[in-house]
């Protein structure tokens, strides 16, 4: 592509740039090794891995305790995000949340893959596949609060410094989904 | 410089540039994440049914190479490893827990992160998934109450690595998860090859120097080795908050950072039995006090509580000082004199025992504080250095009066204190917990 082709005297269109042809993703070690690399700095710099469902979790805990203090007040598990004065936003995990979301939407405007649209299975409607994606993500952020740390929090960053429960984690983590994958193959296949 | 930098550790609104840094961390990883394909369910999906397994090999290659770099640095002395937050031990709720995140992988197509990058490239689904992920998490912690017991001691064993499970050398682990993830890599392209149908031909040869690159890495992290503890306590630090008189005649507290030969000089952690005693009664301290001596003195007499670990044993003890170690908790080394215990302070406070302080004189010197009026004990004039000064009747261990002394009459003891909490960590200020 050379510059001159550009159409110059066009103003911006923004239509065009959600609609540009969608690049190839990255190389998946490629991928890995940068994602290492950050992985790595992060606990280089600030002895934090990385992780998000944490935030998700404060994210709740701070809604909550705009609406009702006392019920976190009352509640053990939440008061150790927001008792009293303490700001359930002031944690690590916050920021990180917020950066991966403007990150993605980065990478996706570079790479032109930001389009309104829904990734599914050929077999499955628009509107099925929005459900069972609801289903999975309060299943998912479930199961991450009782292990304390989902994918990234446990698997990556555990698994990075050879934390003995995160392996298991991650072993447990590729078991479930293993094993249930032959009965929802519609899903997907 | 030591690393992970302190400032970095606890975002605050204290210091708002901390955010910037998180921010920055959380963009790179939303970034790499879109840009391997994880905005996309199918792609993610594919991993269960053996056709794409992008999933496994984005994963553990971004594993091994964030470990291998980890490890490099720890054993180069860059990298402080106890500072490092090593996702804590609970082995049940970490089994179910885990179990039920993959079904929500599989059922959702996403983890919450990926979520993340999906949701913010318009993905419909993604969003989905993210709002989803607030009903879970809110769920949890309104059903937590039902399983508190359980969820928090089922399985506890604290901060335990995979070289304390099989008791290997840190560089042979990390050597072996290098090894285990490129076998996986290999297994990963044959079902590639034979269930996805990809031509693997046309995969970059630059892969198969990226195999020799990392294990020449994880050969260097096994032959270095980790630091020795004589490096460590080279490297080692004691903050201590100090007044200092300004310019203007006010006195404000700052902080000053000392090396640990410099605190022991100083007579920084050095504390007299008088704020010992006082110290078993602070409501805000988990209080151990360690007893090095000889099990042969420590039956003749010691402290109402102390734990008897002879100095020679105190090394293999420090792993589980460090696995269960909350962020109040207070270690008070005893010997028979001071000299066996700061012998013993030093290899803790190399290994990363945080709030280690030596008892003053030692156990001859509480004596001769607490024991001078008890008709039992009689001073020995033949007593040698590191030896008891005293003479007992029998080896009555913690029966004796000034074992544990009487609060009420010394209520107002008086004392110039020097313990102070060096707050490192919160307990679940690291990690995703």
């Amino acid at each position: 592509m050379t510059v001159s082709s550009k159409p110059v005297s066009k103003p911006f269109d923004l239509k065009a740039l959600f609609n540009r042809p969608a690049k190839p993703y990255a190389h998946p070690y490629l991928g890995g090794v940068i994602l290492g690399v950050v992985l790595f700095l992060a606990l280089f710099l600030t002895g934090n891995g990385l992780g998000s469902s944490g935030a998700t979790s404060r994210l709740v805990v701070f809604a909550q305790d705009q609406f009702v203090p006392d019920h976190v007040d009352r509640t053990p598990y939440l008061l150790r995000m927001a008792g009293g004065d303490k700001n359930p936003l002031d944690d690590w995990l916050v920021p990180v949340f917020f950066g991966a979301l403007l990150g993605g939407f980065t990478s996706g405007m570079i790479f032109g893959r930001v389009k309104l649209e829904t990734t599914k299975g050929p077999r499955i409607s628009d509107r099925t596949r929005w459900m069972i994606a609801f289903l999975g993500g309060i299943l998912f952020l479930y199961g991450a609060r009782m292990a304390r740390g989902c994918t990234s929090g446990q698997a990556l960053t555990g698994g990075a410094v050879l934390s003995a429960g995160s392996w298991v984690v991650m072993l447990c983590i590729f078991g479930g989904a293993y094993g249930l994958a032959y009965f929802v193959r519609k899903l997907w296949n | 410089m030591n690393f992970p930098l302190l400032a970095f550790q606890n975002v605050s609104a204290a210091n708002p540039w901390t955010y910037l840094v998180f921010g920055l961390i959380g963009f790179a990883f939303g970034f790499t994440l879109e840009m391997s394909g994880f905005g996309n369910s199918r792609k993610l999906a594919a991993q269960f049914y053996f056709t794409e397994l992008t999933v496994l090999k984005v994963m553990f290659t971004a594993v091994i190479t964030a470990m291998v770099l980890t490890f490099g640095a720890v054993s180069l002395g860059l990298l402080d490893y106890s500072q490092v937050w090593v996702n804590p031990t609970y082995l049940w709720s970490g089994i179910l827990g885990g179990l039920i995140m993959g079904v929500g992988f599989i059922i959702g197509g996403f983890c919450p992160t990926t979520s993340l990058a999906s949701a913010s490239t318009g993905k419909i689904d993604g969003m989905m998934f993210m709002l989803g992920g607030f009903v879970g998490a809110f769920l949890f912690g309104e059903t937590e109450h039902f399983f508190t017991d359980w969820y928090n001691t089922a399985g506890y064993f604290g901060r335990v690595t995979l070289m304390d499970v099989f008791g290997l050398p840190t560089g042979i682990v990390v050597l072996m998860v290098v090894l285990m993830a490129l076998f996986m890599f290999w297994g990963s392209e044959q079902l590639e090859r034979i269930i996805g149908k990809k031509d693997m031909s046309r995969e970059p040869k630059l892969r198969l120097y990226g195999v020799g690159v990392v294990v020449l890495l994880a050969l260097a992290v096994v032959f270095i080795g980790m630091p020795s503890t004589e490096q460590k306590y080279e490297k080692a630090t004691i903050l201590r908050t100090v007044p200092e008189l300004q310019a203007d005649g006010k006195v404000t507290e700052i902080q000053v950072k000392y090396s640990a030969e410099e605190a022991l000089n100083q007579r920084l952690v050095q504390v007299t039995p008088a704020e010992l005693f006082k110290a078993r009664y602070d409501q805000g301290l988990i209080l151990t006090l360690l007893d090095v001596r000889s099990e042969a003195d420590y039956n003749l007499f010691h402290l109402r509580g102390a734990l008897n670990i002879p100095a020679e044993k105190l090394k293999s003890r420090i792993p589980e000082l460090l696995a269960t170690s909350a962020p109040n908790a207070v270690y008070i080394v005893m010997g028979n004199d001071e000299g066996l215990a700061t012998q013993s302070w030093r290899l803790l406070t190399a290994e990363g025992v945080p709030n280690v302080y030596i008892l003053e004189g030692g156990i001859n010197n509480w004596i001769t504080v607490f024991g001078h009026t008890d008709p039992e004990i009689q001073p020995s004039s033949a007593a040698l250095d590191e030896q008891l000064k005293f003479l007992f009747p029998a080896a009555l261990g913690d029966r004796y009066e000034c074992s544990d002394p009487d609060p009420i009459e010394n209520e107002h003891i008086e004392f110039t204190p020097k313990i102070q909490l060096q707050m490192k960590r919160d307990k679940s200020g690291g990690g995703c917990g």
